[in-house]
C-alpha cells in the first residue's frame, strides 16, 4: 500500500481524518442545535454540547404539543406535523423505487433478449430522452396534472417517475445483456415461456442490480423537492422536503425558528441514514462506473 | 447446399407486452411533454388562458431580457466553481483512500451528505453560516477575522452555494472515482515502489493516467447535473426569491413559470437550457470515445 515517509503517510491519514470531520461535524451541529431550547442559541454558540438539552424541538414538529406550548419554545404556533410529512416521504419514495425497479426491468429485459421490429428503435428514442433535463418536462407535466385534477393527489405526485425514467431502462438493460444465456437457454428447452422465464429465472438472478437501481431511486426520490413542492403543497401529500420549505417560512419574523428547522432536518436524515446501515455495503460497493460499461 | 436457416424468433407481442408499462409512462410523461414544452416556447400562455401562438416573440424577448442573460450567466459561473473544486477534492479524497484504506464504514460515512435532501443541507448550511448566530461565522470572529460569510452578501454567495454543494456531493464522487482507482492493477504500484518513485509521483504518472475514462464521465455526469442547481438557493433565502447574484437559470425558469405566470416565456428559457445541456452531452460522447483507457 502507501509507500511513502512516516511522515507523508502521516500527512496523508491527518487528511482523510479532516475529510471526515468535515463531512460529519455539521450533522453534528444539526442534532446538537435540534437538542438545544431556542433560547438558549443566543448564549453559548459554540458550546460543544447542548445547554439544557431538552426534546421539545422535536415535539412540537411532530405536532405533539399545543400551538401555545410551541410558540413558549421559539416556534411560530402555526400547525406542522412532521410525522404526516415523514410518511408521505415513505409513501412517495417507497412507490416510486418498487414499481419503477419492476416495470423498469421487464423492458430491459425486453431491450435485451427478446426479438421483435421497432425493438432498436424504441430504446434509442428513450435513450434520446436522457438529454432532456427535467425542468423542460416538468412545466408541462404541471398542466398535465392540472387539467386531470390531480394536483394535491398521490397520483399526481408519483404518476411522472412511477413508470419509467431512461436510466433505469437503460442500466437494466445492460446489466441483462451481460448475464450469460445459457441458463435462458436450457430453461426454454424445457418449455419455460418468456413470462416464467422473466419472472421465475431472470428476476431470482438479478437481484444485486436490482436492489442497486432501487436503492438509488430511493435516494433521488427522497431527496426531490421541485416536483412535490408544485403538485404536493397540501397537507396530506405534503412530504418532508416540502414541509422543511413550509416550515422555514412560517418562521416567525425576527429570526428563522432554527432549533425547530433542525429538528425538521435530523427527521429527513435519519430514515436515510438506516438505509445506510443496513444496506451500506451494498450501497457503497454499487458505486461503480466502471461496472457501466 | 442444404441450408437450414433457423426459424427467425420473432417475440412481436409479448415483447410490446413487456414494454407497456414503460412506453406509456414515456408517451405521457416524456414525449408529450417534450412537444408540448416546444409549443408553449411559441405561445403567450398563463396557465389561465389558453396558449395563443405568438410565433418566436418569446424567443425574441430573450434576447434583450438581462434577466436572463444574468441567469446564464451565474449559472456558468455556479458551474465552474462547483465542478473544480468538487472534482479536485475528490479526486485527492479517492486517491488517499485508495493508498491508505478499504474501510466500508469510511466510505459509508463519506456518503452521507450524498443521501440527504439538498433542502436539509441548504438549511443546516444556513444555519451554520447565519450572519450572527451560526457556527462557522462566529469561528472566523473567534479567530478575529472580520469577514461575515453570508448568503446575503453579492461577493461571497455564489462561492458559498458552490461551495455547499460541493460539501454534499465530494464524497459520492470520490467514491465514483475511487471505483475506477481500484481497477488499476496493484502491480503497478509495486514496481514503481521498487524503483523509488514517491506517492506523488504515483499518482501523477500511474493513478491519473489510468483514471481518465472514469474521470471524464464522472466529470461530465456532474457537469450537467450542476447546471440544474435549485434546491438550495430555493431554501437558503427562507423561502423569498434569491439575490440577483444566485438567481440560477433553474429558478429563473420556475420563477417565470409560478410566480409571474409566464409559461409560455419559461418554456422558452427551458429550451435553452435543453441545447446547452445537449452541447454538453454531446461533448461527453466524444469525449468517451476519445478516452478509451490505456488499460482496455
Amino acid at each position: 500500500m502507501f509507500s511513502g515517509s512516516k511522515i507523508g503517510r502521516a500527512a496523508a491519514w491527518l487528511a482523510l481524518a479532516t475529510a471526515l470531520v468535515l463531512t460529519v461535524f455539521p450533522f453534528y451541529w444539526m442534532v446538537r442545535t435540534a437538542l438545544t431550547p431556542a433560547a438558549a442559541l443566543y448564549d453559548g454558540t459554540t458550546s460543544l454540547w447542548p445547554q439544557g438539552a431538552t426534546l421539545i424541538n422535536f415535539r412540537r414538529v411532530l405536532g405533539l404539543v399545543g400551538p401555545e406550548e410551541a410558540r413558549a419554545a421559539g416556534g411560530s404556533g402555526a400547525h406542522i406535523n412532521f410525522l404526516r410529512y415523514t410518511l408521505n416521504s415513505v409513501v412517495y419514495s417507497g412507490l416510486i423505487a418498487t414499481v419503477q425497479t419492476f416495470c423498469c426491468a421487464m423492458a430491459g429485459y425486453a431491450f435485451a433478449r427478446l426479438r421483435f421490429p421497432g425493438r432498436d428503435l424504441a430504446f434509442g428514442i428513450i435513450i434520446a430522452a436522457l438529454m432532456v433535463p427535467p425542468i423542460f418536462t416538468l412545466l408541462p407535466n404541471f398542466v398535465l396534472a392540472k387539467q386531470l385534477g390531480l394536483l394535491n393527489t398521490i397520483p399526481g405526485l408519483v404518476l411522472p417517475s412511477l413508470l419509467m425514467t431512461p436510466f433505469a431502462v437503460f442500466f437494466l438493460r445492460q446489466f441483462f445483456l451481460s448475464i450469460p444465456r445459457e441458463v435462458e437457454e436450457a430453461a426454454m428447452l424445457e418449455g419455460v415461456g418468456p413470462w416464467g422465464m422473466f419472472w421465475r429465472i431472470v428476476l431470482p438472478m438479478s437481484r444485486g442490480p436490482l436492489i442497486t437501481i432501487a436503492l438509488t431511486t430511493v435516494v433521488w426520490s427522497w431527496k426531490d423537492y421541485l416536483w412535490p413542492l408544485l403538485v404536493g403543497k397540501g397537507e396530506d401529500t405534503r412530504v418532508l422536503t416540502v414541509g422543511l420549505g413550509v416550515f422555514l417560512q412560517q418562521s416567525p419574523n425576527r429570526a428563522p425558528d432554527w432549533t425547530g428547522l433542525m429538528a425538521g432536518s435530523v427527521l429527513s436524515v435519519v430514515p436515510v441514514l438506516l438505509l445506510l446501515i443496513f444496506l451500506g455495503k451494498r450501497l457503497v460497493e454499487s458505486l461503480n462506473f466502471s461496472g457501466l460499461k | 447446399m442444404n441450408a437450414v436457416r433457423p426459424k427467425q424468433r420473432d417475440d412481436r407481442r409479448t415483447g410490446w407486452l413487456f414494454l407497456l408499462p414503460v412506453m406509456l409512462g414515456f408517451a405521457v410523461f416524456y414525449a408529450y411533454p417534450t412537444v408540448r414544452g416546444i409549443w408553449y416556447s411559441l405561445t403567450d400562455f398563463s396557465l389561465l388562458n389558453d396558449p395563443a401562438y405568438v410565433g418566436a416573440e418569446n424567443y425574441r424577448h430573450l434576447i434583450d431580457d438581462d434577466q436572463f442573460w444574468n441567469a446564464l450567466k451565474v449559472t456558468a459561473y455556479y458551474v465552474v466553481l462547483n465542478i473544480v473544486s468538487q472534482t479536485a477534492l475528490a479526486l485527492g479524497l479517492a486517491a488517499l483512500m485508495h493508498r491508505l484504506t478499504r474501510s466500508v464504514v469510511l466510505r459509508a460515512a463519506l456518503l452521507v451528505p450524498w443521501l440527504v435532501p439538498n433542502v436539509t443541507i441548504g438549511l443546516l448550511w444556513a444555519w451554520l453560516l447565519d450572519p450572527d448566530l451560526g457556527f462557522v461565522n462566529h469561528l472566523l470572529r473567534g479567530v478575529g477575522l472580520d469577514t461575515t460569510l453570508s448568503f446575503n452578501s453579492p461577493f461571497w454567495a455564489m462561492p458559498l452555494v458552490a461551495l455547499v454543494n460541493s460539501w454534499a456531493y465530494t464524497g459520492y464522487t470520490a467514491l465514483l472515482l475511487y471505483a475506477g482507482m481500484l481497477q488499476v492493477p496493484q502491480h503497478l504500484y509495486e514496481s514503481a515502489s521498487i524503483d523509488g518513485a514517491g506517492e506523488l509521483r504515483m499518482f501523477r504518472s500511474i493513478t491519473l493516467p489510468l483514471l481518465r475514462p472514469v474521470l471524464a464521465l464522472v466529470l461530465v455526469v456532474s457537469l450537467i447535473g450542476s447546471f440544474q442547481i435549485f434546491d438550495t438557493v430555493a431554501v437558503v433565502y427562507g423561502g423569498k426569491a434569491p439575490i440577483p447574484e444566485t438567481r440560477v437559470i433553474y429558478y429563473y425558469i420556475y420563477q417565470q413559470a409560478f410566480t409571474y405566470f409566464h409559461m409560455g416565456y419559461a418554456a422558452a428559457v427551458a429550451m435553452v437550457l435543453v441545447v446547452v445541456l445537449g452541447l454538453l452531452t454531446v461533448l461527453q460522447m466524444r469525449m468517451l470515445r476519445a478516452s478509451r483507457s490505456d488499460l482496455a
